[in-house]
């Protein structure tokens, strides 16, 4: 077996998974709080990427340093995504809080629709490029088979969020308010606690993430359509799934799983089945453990 | 001078039910107040009127906590009912189960403090402090409850009865004037309903915190309150001190049935 393309084929895979993992956050976390399945939120990933473009192109034109560009689109994306999290959560989800859960579901799906449309006649159904911001590092010059220098900025800057991510929820007042919130609403809110600022805040948390990602998928793939969101937001649904929904180490591990099954399915099998090795490995983690991975199964008392 | 918790005609419809009738209610400072009734009187629904669970369908709801003035909280938000000083417990236990029994502690904290997300992130001298006496107080307050051997356990491990006061060191945390305790002795061996019973008189000297308590325990409820409402189908049918009470005929048949029913 050759040792280099396996190696290969992990870092890849890892790279995937980094990317599924920020938006799968999002996703966990918004149901770990509401219960709620925001089918929108890959739509905040693909609005992250779009204004990063954006904004890039611009600052493009003054001949700044690449880098900085790629982190000041970055902050913008962050900021403009936290703010459509935010807004689309007063607007869609907030009236619905005691509405029944399919109710919301579908505020949900009307609007992802909403937001796709909204982009495609806004910008463009075409695939447009993405410029190419990582330069090339020369330290990885003698492994650049294996690892790229966008794939090491991906996997670096996830390993800083998820760093970041732990410390607020483990150690913060906030964090502390989401487990509570998370765990029993009602009492966290007789114990004071504004839950609707804490649900506000789990939407900006998992939209800046989901735009991180956006970004630097951009960066890696060179293009983005109006449409990338809703297979980047399937794919990390699926991942939050696996890991067992609601918990967040759980949607991290998920989303490696998909990205390493994807990527060994791809490199070893055939690329034709992407999306089939993802979806079958679902089914036999579901089939053992209905609840995910690390998911805890709710035993109904008779 | 005002009661610090008052109700006036308080009334709860749920569609054609009417749960709680009419109720006028007064909780003085300093006093330990019990609120009794057969199973299904309204005790618990009147609880959730006064902590913004729900919103009363009639009637008036008033706080003044002391030096402060005469306040309505009809329709409040519970967080908000909470930051003006009313904490309560439940009559099946709502912990956090997955925190620490420090961390309960702590969450009910929350609403005391001013610092906000970027000083948690930046870390700042004050959030520092901040931090720093909220768990100095909540270790006082576990010291005070008896917990502190279990401060780093997760509720979820503790027993029982240890489970039942984390419940009511956790309503403490909020800082409140009044502590509404649902049913505290529920589930307890006679031995643990005695220390409830220290316990609760310890809170009110200590604290100073006025104490409202639904309990079926009767010697619990004879021997800690100062003043009894009893409540029968939403409606209050007695008030008075334990003696009178005990004489009353019209709770003796609400608690026995009628004897001629027989």
């Amino acid at each position: 077996m050759d040792l280099s393309y396996f190696f290969e084929l992990f870092l890849g895979g890892m790279t995937r998974g980094s990317i599924y993992a920020l938006i799968a956050l999002g996703y966990t976390m918004v149901y770990g709080i509401i219960k709620l399945i925001n089918f929108a939120h890959g739509e905040i990933y693909m609005i992250g990427a779009f204004t990063a473009l954006i904004i890039s192109s611009v600052l493009g034109f003054t001949g700044m340093n690449s880098i900085l560009i790629l982190v000041i689109s970055g902050v913008l994306a962050i900021f403009f995504s936290a703010a459509y999290g935010a807004t689309m959560e007063k607007i869609a989800y907030k009236p619905l809080r005691q509405a029944p859960r399919l109710s919301a579901l579908i505020s949900a799906i009307g609007m992802s629709m909403f937001l796709q449309n909204y982009v495609l006649l806004a910008q463009t159904p075409d695939f447009l490029p993405f410029p190419a911001l990582i330069p090339d590092f020369k330290f990885l010059k003698p492994i650049e088979k294996i690892l790229s220098s966008t794939q090491l900025v991906i996997l670096v800057t996830t390993a800083v969020v998820m760093i970041l991510l732990t410390i607020l929820i483990k150690f913060t007042r906030t964090g502390k308010a989401m487990r509570a919130t998370s765990q029993d609403a009602k009492m966290a809110q007789l114990l004071g606690i504004n839950i609707n600022r804490v649900i506000t805040i789990t939407f900006i948390i998992g939209s800046a993430t989901a735009a991180i990602g956006g970004v630097l998928i951009s960066s890696h793939t060179g293009q983005l359509n109006y449409y990338i969101g809703f297979i980047a937001g399937i794919k990390a649904f699926v991942a939050a799934v696996l890991g067992g929904i609601g918990s967040i180490p759980g949607a991290v591990l998920g989303s490696f799983v998909l990205g390493w099954t994807e990527s060994f399915g791809t490199g070893y099998v055939s690329s034709d089945y992407e999306d089939v090795f993802a979806f079958i490995f679902l089914l036999i983690i579901l089939i053992f453990r209905p609840s995910g991975i690390l998911g805890r199964s709710q035993n109904d008392k008779v | 001078m005002a009661p610090i918790l008052e109700t006036k005609n308080l009334t709860m419809d749920f569609g054609g039910l009417r749960a709680v009738d009419n109720i006028n209610f007064q909780v003085n400072e300093g006093e330990i107040v019990a609120l009794i009734g057969p199973n299904g009187a309204g005790k618990t629904t009147f609880f959730n009127c006064i902590t913004g669970v729900y919103k009363p369908t009639g009637g008036d709801i008033y706080i003044a906590p002391e030096g402060e003035k005469t306040e309505r909280i009809n329709g409040l938000k519970p967080n908000v009912v909470t930051e003006k000083g009313l904490a309560r417990t439940f009559q099946n236990i709502r912990l956090f189960q997955n925190m620490t029994v420090l961390e309960n502690v702590m969450i009910g904290r929350h609403c005391r403090l001013s610092a906000g997300l970027l000083g948690a992130i930046f870390r700042t001298k004050a959030t520092v402090a901040e931090e720093k006496k909220v768990v100095d107080d909540s270790y006082e307050i576990l010291e005070e409850i008896g917990l502190t051997d279990y401060a780093n356990e997760f509720a979820k491990n503790l027993p029982y009865g240890a489970q039942r006061r984390l419940e009511i060191a956790r309503a403490m945390a909020t800082d409140p004037f009044l502590l509404l305790l649902d049913e505290p002795a529920a589930g307890m061996n006679p031995q643990e309903t005695k220390e409830l019973d220290e316990m609760i008189l310890h809170i009110r000297k200590n604290n100073k915190i006025s104490i409202l308590l639904i309990e079926h325990d009767m010697s619990l409820v004879m021997s800690v309150s100062e003043k009894i409402f009893v409540v029968d189908y939403g409606k209050l049918i007695a008030e008075g001190t334990p003696d009178e009470i005990k004489k009353n005929p019209e709770v003796i048949k609400a608690y026995l049935g009628d004897e001629t029913d027989a």
